[in-house]
């Protein structure tokens, strides 16, 4: 139970963890995802690998849909100009990949910013048809614009390199998503303890009111779409260092979709949420991978029902969210907590 | 509440003080002075660097409008064919309690709307501080000193109360990409004054400590009402307009919301411009009363002579002939 | 240039346009009486075609019993997503509800997949072969057929909602809920009827749609061009749907013929970002207006 846990300055009230208890699991935690490497299989190093990738997606999907309420459609295509930047230049330039993500990122958001242009005379599902329509341009653009994106082929890369050191094995490139996510995602964090994010929910809540205190309209959504597309981005360009070839089938309009589906599942307007709600959306797929190779001995039909079955569970997954728990697992999260927290007491 | 003929109080300290020569602003040489001061910088630094309010220069508030903080000049202002304000022009006196009266649907919170930026004006402009601000946009105006709470609660459900408090003082603060994403460092700091200053300057002056870690959704109505206050304040503006503050409050909430606003007029130097029904407390605190009807202002003035003029208690309350009316109900009986 | 083709193409655009119309219809209805925007309105309209595949094809009933029966499946699917995931998110914000049909589509393209495989169909015939000329322009029986029937069905919506008691209560309760409870008319069962009789149409249309094209689980995907079609003509307009719905087939229809495959979404997304600048609300749509 949480007792005496009066604060003495504003410092203190305002920091992300304020008691000791706090501080000392999310250094363990820190600690075990920088020990996790040496002891996992290689199959739960990929599946690390995809994680921290869904999770900067995902929080910069968050950021934009979550926080600021502009919906969009548009995550996959994000990713893919992130993806296709990071291939060309690793195919062209000698460049080492932080400014190779860098520059993956600032295209995206300067694209970002392009796409949310409308969103000061159209608003809510019309904005999301929007950027659905912008995705189907970058889409076509991926295809068709084949002297740089290789068109239907794609374009394959080189590892990764940084000073020499090249990124070959998923072993390393765990050590270039894992720390880039924590980083990204205390970023994201950081946003919403001062004015800009304060800015995002205001617009989100209700922007007419929002702009009569002071906030310009425009300026802001712009800014929210650039520093989600950023993140969309940087996503995208680990993706490609990741895989190694990016095509225009690497970022279909399903992926925009799942990373809607993961933030609503996670729980949208917190940041916890979107991490949860990617880790959970890219184990599911593997989980019914699982489920499947152990009922093949006794049900040899399964692996031809576990794709669509997992767009069944996925559909589910959404809608039984949103029916029962809207606020998602960050709340399912913040339910438990409460209740340790209080123990002995209920309320 | 008391009442005290005010004007008579005053004139008579006022003397008293203009004798002594120890305050002399009082003296009318001073009010003409003052109105020389068109220079905004210096009167907004006047009310927000002095530590202790009560150092601002004592002015009286019912000098005929000294200077005239908002005017409103010939607006008209129509959705389609409907009218919603016709050739409206008045002023708000500065370090005053101004109130616009009136039926409903006559045009009071489009008023508001026009001042605010949300809508704009057919014709007829809109000054402020004798600067004309019919081209700005709402941020712009929000920037200048003009503060708003709306008539149904507009706060930010997503936030906590002390969020939708700083988030009034957004145009003050200038916190950018790069320094929120890092955080410590310049954003840390800024974010700590204004912490300090909101829970110092407004927090305790609106008595909302105890609420102020919860979110906004879960507040009863009233509290509603006052953190929207607390926010505007939040927003440094020299020119509050209060659009329906103590609608569905009960008595005792009335009487605090007053005590506040008169507070904020007299500690804090700001101007107030309200909307407000309740006509015993508009007669007890307003030192300016404006009367609208059909978009028209019908009177303007102290709020004992509103009070008497024709026109107002026509608008309120129609022709006032009681003969008249009871014939006109007997012939509709027969007819029917 | 080819005017014959490009008659040819013309007709047969328009003839889809009119069964993307009817899809439109489809969507306007759900949308007119319960503000909810049905992203599974293409995969509705697969399994009410995959369902007369099973009837006319599996169960080998004839047509005229198999047509009305795969309709009444739509009809019911329609009823049943309404009442069991539609219903309880009333009073939520769009976007959820947006997510929860978009979860629903998901589920509809799996269980498809699960039930009818994955691979390509084609439906029994079931309309007359022989092929039409009009002058010297040459229509496939199949589009013909599938634009008359379509605009027949139409025609008797159109009716309906304007003249029958029915069509104003639905109309009543698009516009103000509270009042139309307080006049009597039950809110609950329009929604539902909104539903049943919107995936009506959906369902023929998309029969007539599969009768053209075949059939898999990917048909849904048409929704995507009825997406653009309703926005085009104003999400609440039905006048809108049979205008933009014309358009928009003979657009399609031409940009593929004349450019390429690829060009056809390309010519579908370009037409939509034009009329979000020039006109977001569509050509017939009501501009909603927020009050401060």
């Amino acid at each position: 139970m949480r007792i005496g846990d009066a604060k003495q300055s504003y410092a203190a009230d305002e920091a992300l963890w304020t008691s000791t208890t706090q501080q000392v699991w999310f250094g363990l935690l820190l600690l075990s995802l920088l020990l996790f490497p040496f002891f996992a299989s290689p199959y739960l190093l990929y599946l690390a690998c995809l994680v921290g990738i869904a999770v900067i997606s995902a929080t910069g999907l968050n950021i934009l849909t979550g926080f600021t309420g502009l919906i969009s459609l548009g995550q996959a295509g994000f990713m893919g100009v992130g993806g296709y930047t990071v291939a060309w230049l690793s195919l062209h330039t000698s460049l080492p990949f932080p400014i190779a993500l860098l520059a993956a990122g600032l295209l995206s958001a300067a694209i970002g910013m392009v796409v949310g242009l409308p969103s000061l005379r159209i608003k809510g599902l019309y904005l999301a048809i929007a950027t659905l329509a912008a995705s189907v341009f970058l889409h076509f653009v991926f295809v068709e614009w084949a002297s740089v994106t290789g068109g239907m082929a794609g374009l394959s890369l080189r590892s990764a390199q940084l000073f020499g050191l090249t990124f070959h094995n998923d072993f390393r490139m765990y050590f270039m998503i894992m720390p880039l996510a924590v980083l990204m995602l205390l970023a994201a964090r950081n946003i919403f303890r001062t004015r800009i994010g304060r800015a995002f929910i205001a617009i989100r809540d209700r922007d007419i009111s929002a702009e009569i205190l002071g906030i310009p309209l425009l300026r802001y959504k712009l800014l929210s779409f650039a520093l989600s597309s950023f993140y969309a981005g940087v996503a995208g360009g680990l993706f490609a260092y990741f895989y190694r070839v990016v095509t225009p089938e690497s970022f279909p309009l399903s992926m925009s979709i799942f990373y809607l589906a993961a933030i609503i599942v996670g729980g949208m307007g917190s940041i916890l949420g979107g991490v949860l709600g990617a880790i959970f959306m890219t184990l599911v797929p593997e989980g019914l991978k699982l489920l499947t190779t152990a009922i093949t001995p006794i049900y040899p039909q399964a692996p031809v029902f576990m794709s669509p079955l997992l767009g069944v569970v996925f559909g589910v997954l959404i809608v039984g969210f949103l029916i029962f728990e809207p606020n998602g697992l960050a709340e399912v999260w913040r339910r438990i907590r409460r209740f340790f927290h209080l123990w002995p007491f209920r309320t | 509440m008391v009442r005290l003929d005010k004007g008579k109080a005053w004139s008579i300290l006022k003397s008293a003080i203009d004798k002594t020569g120890f305050l002399p602003r009082c003296s009318a040489q001073k009010v003409s002075t003052c109105m020389q001061q068109q220079d905004s910088a210096q009167l907004k630094a006047r009310h927000w660097l002095l530590d202790s309010p009560k150092e601002r220069e004592f002015q009286p508030w019912n000098v005929g409008g000294c200077v005239k903080i908002l005017e409103a000049v010939n607006v008209h202002l129509s959705f389609g064919g409907v009218a919603a304000l016709r050739d409206i022009s008045f002023s708000v006196p500065e370090d005053s309690i101004t109130t616009v009266i009136g039926p409903n649907g006559a045009g009071k919170t489009s008023l508001f709307n026009c001042i605010s930026g949300f809508y704009r004006p057919q014709q007829g402009s809109i000054f402020f501080r004798g600067q004309d601000i019919s081209r700005l946009k709402p941020p712009a105006r929000a920037a200048l000193g003009l503060a708003r709470t709306f008539q149904n609660i507009a706060l930010f459900r997503g936030m906590t109360v002390l969020d939708n408090i700083k988030l009034g003082a957004h145009v003050h603060t200038k916190t950018g990409l790069l320094g929120a994403l890092a955080y410590l460092g310049p954003a840390r700091r800024e974010e700590m004054a204004l912490r300090e200053e909101v829970e110092r300057r407004i927090i305790d002056f609106l008595e909302i400590d105890h609420i102020r870690r919860q979110p906004v959704a879960s507040l009863p109505y009233g509290l509603q009402k006052r953190v929207e206050l607390a926010r505007a304040l939040a927003m440094r503006p020299q020119l509050l307009m209060l659009d329906e503050p103590v609608a569905g409050m009960n008595r005792e909430e009335k009487e605090d919301m007053a005590r506040f606003i008169l507070d904020i007029k007299e500690e804090w130097g700001v101007t107030v411009l309200m909307v407000e029904h309740d006509m015993s407390m508009v007669m007890d605190i307003s030192d300016h009363v404006v009367v609208l009807n059909f978009g028209q202002v019908i009177a303007s003035g102290l709020p004992q002579e509103v009070q008497k003029n024709p026109a107002v208690i026509e608008a309120y309350l129609g022709d006032g002939d009681i003969a008249t009316l009871r014939r006109r109900l007997n012939a509709n009986t027969e007819a029917a | 240039m080819d005017w014959l083709f490009f008659a040819e193409v013309s007709l047969a655009g328009l003839a889809t346009g009119g069964l993307y119309a009817l899809i439109a219809l489809g969507f306007v209805i759900i949308y007119k009486a319960t503000r909810v925007i049905n992203f599974a309105i293409g995969e509705i309209m697969m399994f009410a075609a995959y369902l007369f595949l099973s009837f006319a094809g599996g169960m080998e009933l004839p047509a005229w019993l198999a047509l009305p029966l795969a309709v009444l499946g739509g009809m019911v699917l329609g009823g049943l997503v309404e009442r069991l995931m539609i219903r309880p998110m009333l009073g939520e914000s769009p976007i959820t509800v947006v997510m929860v049909t978009i979860g629903l589509a998901s589920i509809l393209v799996g269980l498809a997949e699960i039930i009818w495989t994955a691979d390509p169909q084609l439906l029994p015939e079931f309309l007359p072969r022989q092929p039409i000329f009009i002058g010297e322009i040459y229509l496939a029986p199949k589009v013909a057929w599938g634009f008359v029937i379509g605009a027949a069905v139409l025609t008797v919506y159109l009716l309906y909602f304007r003249f029958s008691r029915g069509g104003v209560a639905l109309r009543a309760t698009a516009s103000d809920q509270a009042a139309a409870y307080s006049m009597g008319i039950n809110v609950r069962r329009v929604f539902n009827l909104a539903w049943v009789f919107g995936s009506l149409a959906a369902s023929l249309a998309g029969i007539l749609v599969s009768a053209t094209g075949g059939l898999s689980p990917q048909s849904g995907a048409i929704g995507l061009s009825v997406l653009v079609i309703v926005i085009v003509g104003g999400l609440d307009s039905i006048l809108g749907a049979l205008i933009a719905g014309l358009f928009v087939g003979w657009l399609e229809t031409v940009a593929g013929a004349f450019f390429g495959g690829e060009y056809r979404m390309l010519a579908t997304f370009s037409v939509l970002a034009l009329i979000l600048i020039i006109r977001p609300y569509g050509l017939f749509g009501t501009h909603e207006i927020e009050r401060l």
